[in-house]
């Protein structure tokens, strides 16, 4: 509209509007934004809204102490008080052994049953179960089977290996197995579909120069599936760290299984002092990324390219 | 040819059955059966009228279930699980598909933080966002009802969506939009007569898939429901935690009608996704 006088002007310089207007939307379309572009925008609003920003307020509010005291008060707080800092192991001692154990006993597993076998899909779908019914039920689950009076331990004395019941709920160990059951299944399916992704053939290439199966496994698939390895110890030890329900229902909440996420769950909703619920929080994300942000790194040093299969 | 010597040396080495293979079927048939006692206890413990010694109860009884779907006002409980997961699939699938399309066919500044922070949801643990999460929420009044707990669930379940989506929309054809561009479809028509249609599988996938992990989430609906907008597995773990109010068998049957309810999804689940896809990111080939 304003195009005619602003063209009359002897400088004559700046392009009139009318024409700017698609020259701008031109320029942009050029560098990949255009209108089609805010099909994304709702799912960016919305991480923005309900994670990005939370995280950051999160952030902000355990610079805030409900006591006083300086920003990293409540930090201070919690690093001191033996009570709360202790959780930090109590945690690593449940999910790195947990993690560890879930991916050591699934390779071999795994690596013996790839390839195709009767009922190898039953298998994977009797696996599947306990990872859909989630820590709770698994937790009400161990607490009737590893019970003093239940199956295990009934088997036990029948066969005649204990006296007396063993201890096995309401501690470490009642914890312990509700990783493991909820674990396992998870890394063996992810390391089986690692395994299946590694093309058969060059094992049987080796093992048409003689090499033997420990040789075949250490030298050809053991490299290969390591980057695989390094990421499903990643994805368990996150489940294993955040171990919340069964901590509190077949562990000892109060003790030896007092993890990190009851004592932000306690904070936040016993004492409602949310600045120091935040901190833990914060604590619990970064003691975590620090542990990946290890993995990843020592998996780095390793061969990372193709491993010609279809993975 | 190398096919069939690879089946004779396998067939000829399970016969053999080395001292490795009899550890490996060992552990995993150890592991199946300590999977069938924890189910198999809480079942039997559910029909079963009291049970001190022995390896059964001393009769069956239903009446826990009875007791349970009044007590527990189970039949709500459904309905709100039902109310939460159906938001939760259609508002996940209404943001994460058109992003999804965007992020597999476009090419912009920035795109790999806006991937990225489409990642972190899923490779944190909900506690330690769902804390902060449900601070928010409280301040603005959403959380301790259905609309908080929703928003809550939604976190996870839209980048699911999207990092499902990306890659079975990346293996569609370009070729076949830019025809119908030429013939003069807009976007709009675009989406519902050419990619629709083709998306239906995938969009499927990702819908079971979030509703199975939408049912079975704890952490986020537990941080943020209210006494009415608990769902089963929510109001499953007050009941356990608050042991010795109420029966043992009672609580058990709650947890079977919740397992009942998984395993089911589970089944329906795997007419449209294949097992692994459950777990992990899904794979393009269907196997």
């Amino acid at each position: 509209m304003t195009g005619a006088p602003v063209a009359s002007r002897p400088e004559a310089a700046p392009p009139p509007p009318r024409q700017e207007d698609p020259g701008l939307r031109h320029r942009l379309a050029e560098r990949g934004i255009d209108r089609n572009l805010l099909l994304i925008l709702p799912a960016i609003v919305f991480i923005v809204g309900l994670f990005i920003y939370p995280f950051l307020y999160g952030l902000g509010l355990s610079f805030q102490p409900k006591e006083g005291g300086g920003p990293f008060a409540d930090y201070e707080r919690f690093f001191t008080d033996p009570y709360q800092r202790n959780t930090i192991w109590k945690t690593l001692g449940l999910a790195i052994p947990a993690a560890l154990l879930n991916v050591l006993a699934s390779v071999p597993i795994a690596y013996r049953m790839r390839g195709r076998f009767r009922g190898k899909r039953l298998l994977t779908i009797v696996l599947v179960v306990p990872i859909t019914l989630g820590t709770v039920l698994t937790a009400e689950g161990l607490l009737n089977f590893l019970g003093p009076a239940g199956w295990f331990n009934r088997t036990l004395l029948e066969i005649g290996l204990v006296d007396e019941p063993i201890r096995l709920i309401n501690n470490y160990w009642g914890v312990f197995f509700s990783l493991i059951i909820t674990g396992f299944p998870f890394a063996f399916l992810l390391i089986s579909s690692y395994l299946s992704g590694i093309d058969p053939s060059l094992e049987r290439a080796a093992a048409t120069m003689g090499a033997g199966w420990w040789d075949r496994f250490r030298h050809i698939t053991l490299p290969l599936l390591t980057p695989g390895l390094a990421t499903t110890f990643c994805l368990t030890f996150v489940l294993a760290f955040s171990v919340f329900p069964s901590a509190i229902l077949v562990g000892e909440p109060a003790g030896e299984t007092r993890v990190i996420s009851i004592a932000a769950y306690q904070a936040a909703y016993e004492q409602y002092d949310y600045p120091m619920a935040s901190t833990i929080a914060m604590v619990m994300g970064a003691v975590e990324l620090i542990v990946i942000a290890a993995v990843l790194v020592w998996r780095s040093r390793f061969y990372t390219g193709t491993t010609g299969g279809k993975g | 040819m190398t096919l069939g010597l690879a089946g004779g040396t396998r067939s000829r080495r399970r016969i053999v059955a080395s001292p490795g293979a009899w550890l490996v079927w060992g552990a995993v048939a150890f592991f199946l059966l300590s999977l069938l006692g924890v189910v198999g206890s809480v079942l039997v413990n559910s029909f079963g009228t009291r049970w001190f010694g022995g390896w059964f109860p001393e009769g069956a009884t239903t009446r826990w279930y009875t007791e349970a779907w009044s007590d527990f006002g189970i039949t709500e409980l459904i309905f709100v699980t039902v109310e939460v997961s159906a938001a939760v699939v259609a508002l996940s699938l209404l943001i994460g598909v058109p992003a999804a399309y965007t992020l597999a066919r476009r090419d912009f500044p920035g795109k790999r933080l806006v991937y990225l922070s489409f990642l972190l949801p899923i490779l944190m643990p909900p506690i330690t966002y769902g804390i902060p999460l449900a601070t928010v929420l409280y301040k603005f009044g959403f959380a301790g009802n259905l609309s908080g707990v929703i928003l809550a669930n939604l976190v996870p379940a839209v980048p699911f969506v999207i990092l499902t989506m990306t890659p079975f929309i990346e293996q569609i054809d370009p070729a076949i939009e830019r025809a119908a561009r030429m013939c003069g479809a807009g976007l709009r028509s675009v989406f519902l007569r050419i990619l629709a249609p083709l998306l239906v599988p995938g969009i499927l996938a990702a819908g079971i898939l979030v509703l199975v992990r939408t049912v079975g989430m704890f952490e986020l609906t537990f941080l943020t429901a209210g006494p009415d907008s608990q769902t089963l597995i929510v109001a499953l773990f007050y009941s356990m935690s608050s042991a010795g109010i109420r029966a043992q068998q009672s609580v058990d049957a709650m947890a079977v009608v919740y397992m009942a309810m998984m395993l089911t999804l589970l089944v329906l689940a795997l007419r449209f996704v294949n097992p692994t896809q459950l777990v992990a990111r899904v794979k393009e080939e269907p196997e």
